[in-house]
């Protein structure tokens, strides 16, 4: 069976099948992003003062990434260029420059995942808050037990009986690492036994509604990017016999695949100032 | 055909695909392209850059990246997406996106209007 318009334009709408249909997916891709956003801002605006982190992430990192998205953007839309141009070996280069950056962004977020994952938030039984990444645990470490001992790479912050500006200051030890107190923190080999211990927490989606708001905003683009990559990939392998058969056609979903990367690319020029710099 | 009939057909936005084009016809699409690209990166280095100005209040530093990103995502829907250049039906898509989206906005900003009067303080 013939799907029509897989080419040409349909009379009412000028355009071919596809891109009606991947405007209307992305629609409601603006939309699921667009409730994450709002809820990002509800959960920044509600935090109590001085609580919301500023400078957990690293900005060389995320400026990288972004440089990498921005790069794989001008590659698949260089691909589908191409095509226009009935240069397929160069179609070829470009797609698999834009594989290749698909990965390195995934890469380079699991990389930071990993980092946030190691390091831990410590709340001591004396009332002080421990901050680092592990070092290390004894083998028989063991939290409800109180057995073993916990070394972190980090700083000591102590909370108890402050108040006003002296917990503000503390605070930005801990929270807001771009403040000169957050910057001034010295860090150091630090070793706890486990019945010093109240709680302890790794810096996953559980540790706070920041950490929770920027796990689910990156995994869900993250989980975009590795779509789009995967889509991209079969289109630059087997997918691509249709060159030889169909030429238009193909060069149509390369251009479709092209419009769902450069929104991934988009939703990321948000994020990246949201999460890593303000 | 006239030139700018013909430029419409070949240019990105074209709702479909014409088969092969000229290379030298194409190559200043391919320019834009490029120049886009460059655009984007040096917007990178100006948010990065913005973001370490102390413009007196952190909402003023909000205010500035995010012009920036607007405008970054401008080039990207503009250039890449060719929305700079598209169909009617794709701008009825995008207003009715945009309104909604707004929408979406303006509900955060009254919830917290309402927060004197409707929550309950422990």
């Amino acid at each position: 069976m013939d799907i029509p318009y897989t080419v040409q334009p349909r009379q009412d709408t000028g355009l071919y099948n596809a891109k009606v249909g991947i405007w209307l997916f992305l629609a409601s891709e603006v939309m699921l992003f667009g409730a994450l956003f709002s809820t990002y801002i509800l959960l920044r605006v509600g935090a109590q003062e001085g609580y919301w982190p500023h400078g957990w992430l690293t900005i060389p990192i995320g400026f990288v990434n972004t440089l990498v998205l921005i790069t794989s953007s001008i590659t698949t839309v260089m691909a589908w260029a191409s095509l226009k141009m009935n240069r397929f070996g160069k179609f070829k280069l470009y797609h698999a420059l834009t594989i290749l950056l698909a990965l390195t962004f995934v890469g380079i977020k699991s990389y930071e995942y990993r980092d946030k994952f190691l390091r831990y938030q410590i709340k001591l039984a004396d009332g002080n808050i421990a901050d680092g990444h592990l070092v290390g645990k004894s083998k028989d470490f063991d939290l409800a037990q109180k057995t073993g001992h916990i070394t972190i790479h980090g700083h000591v912050v102590n909370l108890a009986n402050k108040e006003g500006e002296e917990l503000n200051k503390e605070l930005k030890k801990l929270y807001d690492l771009r403040s000169p107190e957050g910057r001034a923190v010295k860090h150091g080999e630090l070793e706890y036994e486990a019945s010093q211990i109240e709680s302890l927490n790794n810096y996953g989606p559980w540790l706070n509604t920041y950490t929770a708001i920027y796990f689910t905003l990156t995994g869900l683009h993250a989980l975009h990017v590795i779509a789009g990559a995967l889509v991209i990939g079969f289109l630059w392998g087997p997918g691509s016999k249709m060159w030889k058969t169909d030429p238009e056609r193909f060069t149509n979903r390369i251009e479709i695949s092209g419009l769902f990367w450069h929104f991934v690319d988009l939703v990321w020029i948000f994020l990246f100032p949201v999460l890593y710099l303000l | 055909m006239s030139d700018q009939h013909q430029e419409k057909l070949a240019g990105p936005g074209a709702g479909v695909a014409h088969g092969a084009e000229h290379p030298d016809h194409f190559s200043h699409h391919v320019r834009r392209y490029l120049f886009v690209f460059y655009a984007l990166l040096f917007g990178t280095v100006i948010t990065v850059a913005a973001s370490y100005i102390p413009f007196g209040h952190r909402a003023m530093n909000i205010g500035v990246a995010l012009f920036i990103a607007c405008g970054k995502a401008f080039l990207v829907g503009g250039y890449f997406m060719h929305l700079i250049s598209e169909r009617k039906m794709i701008y009825g898509i995008m207003a009715f996106t945009a309104f909604f989206f707004t929408g979406l906005m303006f509900l955060i900003i009254w919830s917290f209007a309402d927060f004197p009067r409707l929550t309950i303080l422990r």
